[in-house]
């Protein structure tokens, strides 16, 4: 037992108010220099880097909802930067090396736990389409192979190598690939983020903008006006209502993305497996549960219902890759909105606005970039505007002149 | 006292509901045998056999046994062979069975890992999230250790799958849950001519009234059930479903039911939800030891399972039902050593002669404030009650009471789930302790106990009433549904009675006790989501049904909230957890096989996956995969060759606007290609990129033919249909891929062979010329002939209606039998093209490959108004490009690059490899890959890192390789 928790034992009354992880609400204030709406992992990300590589603490990060209950508590918690393109690998790079060291950072245990991932080829054209992604990742100094079927029987014993008329051609295995409590994330962002001033306002949700001669000077919530110096948005699915309340367009459809969790059984899955044929992934969790998710629903919506298709579709998917799963027994399905972009990369940096910055269009993806997307996007609002050369490809105005960073190929079911 | 000493046994009838005495069922538990009875549960076996420690809890690996027998806890998880996490209190007996407990570390009885119950002080919620950490890394050890620890079941990595499948109903009305509300609404709707489903979880119809006792005398609910099980059961417009369980709501009332090995998906025009209430424990120490349950659940033993479940037995109660439940224990022989009613006052005189008629002495406003265990805490030996003094406060001192048995009830919690997957939402009622359902979505009803309705006649007139709802819609009457009031209020407001030494749960399924949930509270985690996440109260097996009133309770009272502001967390399905196999059904996974299959078989093919489908890759062993294609590719640039092009996918296009509607969905014109001619077709999308190609024949003027490549087929035609939802074209669109089958005969003596078998159209160069359609018999079978060349030979596709794929395939082999034609796979055919220039959408374009990127400038039509994808590609065109599509070759003795390879040009990605073969034709290795605006021009070296790092120097090519004045193919 570590030491941590003798403290807990030993004294009966531990104070617990005084170690609180959040604060108990305030009054919402009349102006902050900055304004972050949407208080999910990014947000409160964004938050934390301001004040603490920028000494920018007069910061709000409004929340409709409560601190992490959008896709931040609903994604299946996929870590890796196993990417395509150029900037897409570069970008994830560096949010996997933040996550490494963000538990101690945080004096708050967010469970980074390197797994792998194991993402599954049956077709030559998987194939070819893997090996490029290999290629590029070993080119920036990733740890991606191809590992052919005898390796990956190895790794995963208990995967069926010849689910219906396919066989496992080959393997994409990503040693990076990890995990972490996600809902941690967000809770130890919030705390480092409050405890050096930062405000946390939940049950506050941003209705409308002050916007002067294409300048935002204030925010309209629920619960009164604020004024600010500038504005953050990070509302994942919802990315595109608010930009229509700030008078902009973004180039975002949401679907609903659903996933779901079995009855916890003893360990007997480490990496995490995607097979993108069957658009289907699968983890087992600290907890023991099974993990399921897939692709995004067809069609644009922003309801997080379920539905039994999906799920019948999915679990019949599962079991193809682990046949032995069908007496597991489902316990909960739920979903999140993702806001997704034409060619499968975020969006984030300056908007038509002036002084109101985006961070958008992470569709399925978002959880994963969280440290680094909140430490550029920090950077981005410190020097009032200078775009870090990091995010640079992903600003919005690429669709316009096409030069888009195309990730759906490492995208699709891979999570 | 413990159960141990006692000689098990049941109850006379009419005890038994359910158990045929006269077929004993043998079975075993952790190795040991036990005899049961047909009809048995595995929890009701053992209980008959006086086992009640059945599973060890999630966390402190505490003792633990049935709660709710009625599948509603996680205290009766056990394992059966091949299958982790079964509940023993749902899962029917059968002869043989082989159960174990799970979730310890030795043995059931004896787990080492319960020293964890000793050291929970040191494990306070959220624990995880403070240790474990330092230094980075740490938790990587750590992890491997806990996680060792968590999980319930182990599950049988070998476990074959059995036979699942599934089944499609409608109805007018489901009536979910078949207790006195549910019966009597199902009638009420099929008296007034509605088809009705009612769908019942347990073996039996009746719900409530087949264990509950309504009554002081104890004969109403009987009766009641005979009469109205008879009315339905002879009800032709009534069916029923037994054992089945209806585990969620999705929109528009598509209802899943499981039964057996079934999955019903069923439509209802009405839902009726009469889904009943869970009992609500009461939260005091050592609340969980085993011999302690719920009021409903010792009525089910008795009544269901003609169990004995204790012989001295206390009932601690909030309302009147727990007197119900001792003069059911006295009825049947068990002496019930003390009601204790936490209620100052008891409302009912009636209740409290009855029971001084039978001396059973009622302690008023008393609680138990511990449960103590006997030895081995594996049971409960009696209990500390105490004078509560306060909202969950009691006085010092103790009055202990022996016993063995201890039933409680703290009111009820509407079983919500499903109407709160229909969007109802759920509002506490401060007065009535209660949460009540309300904005129930429009053909969705709730009837009975789950509305807060709790007196026999009134939730009968719950049930008519919702009846007349859903008959009203169904315009079946004109009656309208009058109101239904019920003043019984069994909720008992604060329940909770925390203990100084903790192990007052309230969660059994993750251990969590009221300190933690005040804790997590104090800790900052204010939301009832957030306590939900940070705790884990509610993420177990039973998803909050018994945690999520006392949550809502002790949330709202330590933020200074109301618990309807609190609130409980989302209902999400299922219902209960179900096995995957249900949702997974059969598993239908639709390969497709083209007509022609069985004789690629019989030819000795490699078959391989295309899409969907299944296609020949070539034919012969893979281990000679490269000799074969070079064998079968000189046969088709010597001789004839003939491949299966079956899976090409075909859309018909009819009507006055067909060209116009081609016009808009591919990049080149369409209103003027002549009849009987083809033309190449490239569809892009609205950001420019290339997405499909094929060709377009004109059958008519406003007939044509379009082939679409074999994965991209279904996307087309969905894209045609959706762009024309817009367009209003008159055009009719159909997907006729597999209405068509056909090959493509190619080589230098392809017209040879198809002369043999066709007598009705010219094959001669004039009369049926390179890039012409014409159709005609072949070998008697009515085709469409087109002379196209992706192989790059004189060759003539030749498409048939599927019926006849293997009878045409038959009677070319058989004319080609004189010029030595053999069949040819797909990897044949790519490298023919590749020698040919040809690209394959998908392999050498990827979703940003835009036609200057393809070399395609030619196939655009800038003079049309418009085209899907025009307006992007007038803008991308005038960008300075960055990359080209180009042929490479290199020496047969270089390292061969694989596709997917990187072009580099300097330290930099410049593109990447698409397509590489060696190619005997040529004589040396060629390839397409996209490369660096800079390095497009013919002879340019580019440097390609293949295997291992090595980089080797390819050198760009003009295409085609071969044949550069295309001269073969319009032979």
């Amino acid at each position: 037992m570590p030491f941590a928790l003798l403290k807990f034992g030993i004294n009966k009354n531990f104070p617990f108010e005084r170690h609180a992880d959040l604060q108990a609400p305030k009054a919402l204030g009349s102006s902050y220099d900055v304004v972050i709406i949407g208080g999910g992992g990014h947000g409160v990300a964004a938050a934390y880097y301001l004040a603490k590589y920028h000494g920018i603490t007069n910061v709000a990060v409004l929340e409709k909802g409560y601190l992490g209950g959008g896709n931040t508590g609903r994604n299946t918690a996929v870590i890796r930067s196993n990417y395509l393109t150029p900037e897409g690998v570069h970008f994830y790079t560096e949010s996997v090396k933040l996550f490494t060291q963000l538990a101690n950072e945080f004096d708050f245990n967010i469970m980074y736990s390197q797994r792998g991932q194991l993402t599954l080829a049956y077709t030559d054209a998987a194939v070819r389409a893997f090996r490029q992604r290999v290629e590029v990742n070993k080119h920036f100094g990733g740890h991606t192979e191809l590992i052919g079927p005898t390796e990956i029987a190895e790794l995963i014993p208990c995967l069926n190598m010849h689910p219906g008329q396919l066989s496992v051609q080959a393997g994409l295995w990503h040693k990076d690939g990890a995990t972490a409590r996600h809902d941690a994330v967000a809770w130890g962002y919030a705390k480092g983020a409050t405890q050096r001033g930062v405000e946390l306002h939940q049950l506050t949700e941003a209705t409308d903008f002050i916007i002067k001669n294409g300048k935002v000077s204030g925010v309209i919530t629920n619960r009164g006006t604020v004024h600010c110096g500038c504005v953050v948005q990070a509302v994942a699915g919802f990315s595109s209502l608010l930009a229509a309340k700030a008078g902009f367009r973004m180039p975002i459809v949401s679907y609903p993305l659903q996933a779901m969790v079995t009855l916890p059984v003893k360990p007997f899955l480490g990496p995490m497996v995607s097979s993108p044929a069957h658009h289907c992934y699968v983890q087992q969790t600290g907890r023991g549960e099974i993990v399921i998710g897939g692709g995004s629903d067809p069609y644009p919506l922003y309801s997080t219902r379920s539905t039994l298709d999906l799920k019948e579709s999915l679990l019949a998917s599962t079991l193809e890759i682990f046949p032995f799963m069908a007496n597991f027994r489902l316990m909960r399905q739920w979903a999140g909105i993702t806001d997704m972009t034409p060619d499968y990369s975020p969006v984030m940096g300056l908007s038509p606005v002036e002084n109101y910055y985006l961070d958008a269009g992470w569709g399925t993806w978002g959880f994963k970039a969280t440290p680094i997307c909140g430490k550029t996007m920090a950077q981005l609002v410190a020097s009032g505007g200078k775009v870090p050369e990091l995010i640079a490809p992903f600003s919005m105005d690429r669709f316009e002149v096409f030069r888009q960073v195309n990730e759906m190929g490492a995208t699709a079911a891979s999570h | 006292m413990t159960k141990q000493d006692q000689r098990p046994m049941r109850l006379n009838p009419p005890a038994g509901l359910l158990i045929n005495r006269s077929k004993p069922v043998h079975f075993a538990f952790e190795g040991k045998h036990y005899q049961g009875l047909e009809g048995d549960s595995i929890a009701s076996a053992l209980l008959a056999n006086g086992r009640w420690l059945l599973s060890r809890s999630f966390k402190y690996h505490r003792p633990r046994g049935p709660l709710t027998m009625a599948g509603q806890d996680a205290n009766t998880l056990v394992q059966v062979v091949g299958e982790p996490n079964v509940l023993a209190d749902r899962e029917p007996l059968t002869a043989g069975l082989q159960v174990r407990g799970q979730n310890y570390n030795g043995s059931l009885d004896h787990d080492k890992d319960a020293v964890f119950d000793r050291f929970g002080r040191f494990m306070p919620v959220g624990f995880y999230y403070r240790a474990f950490f330092k230094p980075t890394g740490a938790w990587h050890r750590w992890e491997n250790i806990i996680r060792k620890k968590a999980g319930l079941g182990q599950a049988d990595l070998n476990f074959v799958p059995q036979y699942h499948d599934k089944s499609y109903l409608f109805y007018d009305v489901v009536v979910v849950g078949s207790g006195p509300a549910g019966l009597s609404a199902a009638l009420q709707v099929a008296d007034l001519g509605g088809k009705v489903l009612l769908v019942e979880q347990q073996p039996l119809l009746g719900g409530a009234l087949s264990y509950h006792r309504f009554d002081l005398e104890g004969s109403t609910a009987d009766q009641l059930r005979l009469e109205l099980v008879r009315r339905v059961t002879e009800h032709e417009a009534i069916d029923v479903l037994l054992n089945a369980t209806c585990n969620g709501w999705f929109k528009d009332n598509y209802l899943p039911v499981i039964q057996g090995n079934r999955l019903y998906k069923i439509r209802a025009k009405e839902c009726i939800v009469a889904s009943g209430a869970f009992e609500q424990h009461v939260v005091f120490r050592n609340n969980d030891l085993p011999g302690i349950v719920l009021c409903s659940a010792v009525s089910r033993m008795m009544k269901h399972y003609a169990l004995k479940p204790g012989q001295r037995a206390v009932v601690l109660t909030g309302n009147d039902e727990g007197y119900m439940t001792a003069l059911d224990l006295d009825d049947n022989g068990i002496a019930v050593a003390a009601v204790i009613d936490m209620r100052p006052e008891p409302e009912s005189a009636a209740l409290i002669e009855s029971l001084t008629l039978r001396n059973i002495p009622v302690k008023s406003g008393y609680v138990v404030f511990n449960a103590l265990p006997g030895r081995g805490k594996k049971h409960v030996r009696a209990v500390d009650v105490r004078k509560i003094i306060g909202r969950g406060k009691v006085a010092d001192n103790a009055e202990i009471i022996d016993c063995d048995l201890l039933t409680m009830t703290a009111g009820y919690l509407p079983c919500y789930q499903l109407l709160c997957q229909a969007g109802a939402q759920l509002t506490y009622d401060d007065l009535a302790a209660e949460f009540s359902l309300t904005k129930l979505p429009e053909h969705v009803h709730s009837a009975g106990s789950v509305n807060g309705i709790h007196s026999l006649e009134s939730v009968l007139a719950d049930g008519k009433r919702a009846a007349i709802c859903a008959l009203g819609n169904l315009q079946l009457t004109t009656e309208l549904p009058g109101k239904v009031h019920c003043t019984r209020r069994p909720n008992y407001e604060w329940p909770i009675f925390e203990h100084p030494d903790g192990k007052d749960f309230v969660d059994f399924d993750e251990d969590l006790q009221v300190q933690d949930i005040v804790n997590a509270t104090r800790l900052g985690y204010r939301d009832i989501q957030l306590v939900k996440r940070f705790s884990t109260v509610g993420m177990g097996p039973s998803q909050g049904r018994h945690s999520a009133l006392p949550t809502a309770r002790l949330v709202a009272s330590v933020t200074n909230r109301t618990v309807s502001e609190t609130g409980v967390t989302t209902a999400r399905p299922p219902f209960v957890p179900e096995k995957l196999a249900y949702l997974a059904g059969r598993n239908f996974d639709p390969y497709r096989r083209t007509p022609m299959h069985y004789r690629h078989l019989q030819l000795g093919a490699r078959m391989i996956p295309a899409g969907n489908w299944q296609r020949p890759g070539f034919y012969g062993l893979p281990a000679d995969r490269d000799r074969c294609i070079q064998d079968e590719s000189r046969q088709v640039r010597t001789k004839v060759g003939l491949i299966d092009i079956g899976t090409l996918g075909g859309i018909e296009v009819r009507g006055p606007d067909a060209a116009e509607l081609l016009n808009r969905m591919y990049t080149l014109a369409f209103e003027k290609q002549p009849v009987g001619k083809t033309r190449y077709a490239v569809m892009t999308n609205e950001q420019g990129v290339v997405i499909d190609d094929g060709v377009c024949c004109r059958i008519s003027a406003e007939h044509f033919y379009v082939t679409a490549t074999t994965s991209g087929v279904v996307r087309v035609y969905r894209d045609m249909m959706k762009w024309n939802a817009q367009w209003r074209l008159d055009v009719d669109i159909s997907n006729v891929t597999s209405a068509f089958t056909g090959v493509n005969l190619a080589g230098p003596d392809a017209r040879r062979v198809l002369k043999k078998i066709i007598d009705d159209v010219g094959l001669n160069a004039a009369s049926f010329p390179y890039l012409a359609y014409r159709e005609g018999r072949v070998a008697g079978i009515p085709a469409r002939l087109l002379r196209v060349g992706f192989v790059g030979e004189l060759g003539y596709e030749i498409h048939v209606p599927a019926l006849y794929g293997e009878a045409l395939w038959d009677a070319i082999m058989e004319a080609g039998s004189e010029f030595a034609i053999k069949p040819f796979g797909v990897e044949t055919q790519r490298l023919l093209r590749l020698e040919k220039g040809h690209f394959i959408i998908s392999q050498d374009t990827d979703s940003m490959s835009h036609p200057g990127e393809l070399s395609l400038e030619w196939a655009i039509n800038r003079k049309k108004p418009f085209f899907v994808g025009r307006r992007s590609l007038d803008v991308v065109m005038a960008r300075k490009q960055t990359r080209k599509l180009v042929g490479f070759s290199l020496p047969n003795d270089r390292s061969k690059p694989e596709e997917g390879h990187l072009v580099l040009e300097g330290n930099k990605i410049s593109g990447h490899v698409t397509s590489c073969e060696y190619s005997s034709t040529i004589g040396s290795i060629i390839g397409m890959a996209f490369v660096g605006i800079r390095q497009c021009t013919p002879d340019t070296r580019v440097p390609i890192r293949v295997k291992n790092g090595e980089v080797v120097n390819a050198t760009v090519v003009k295409l085609p390789f071969f044949d550069p004045e295309n001269k073969r193919q319009e032979l």
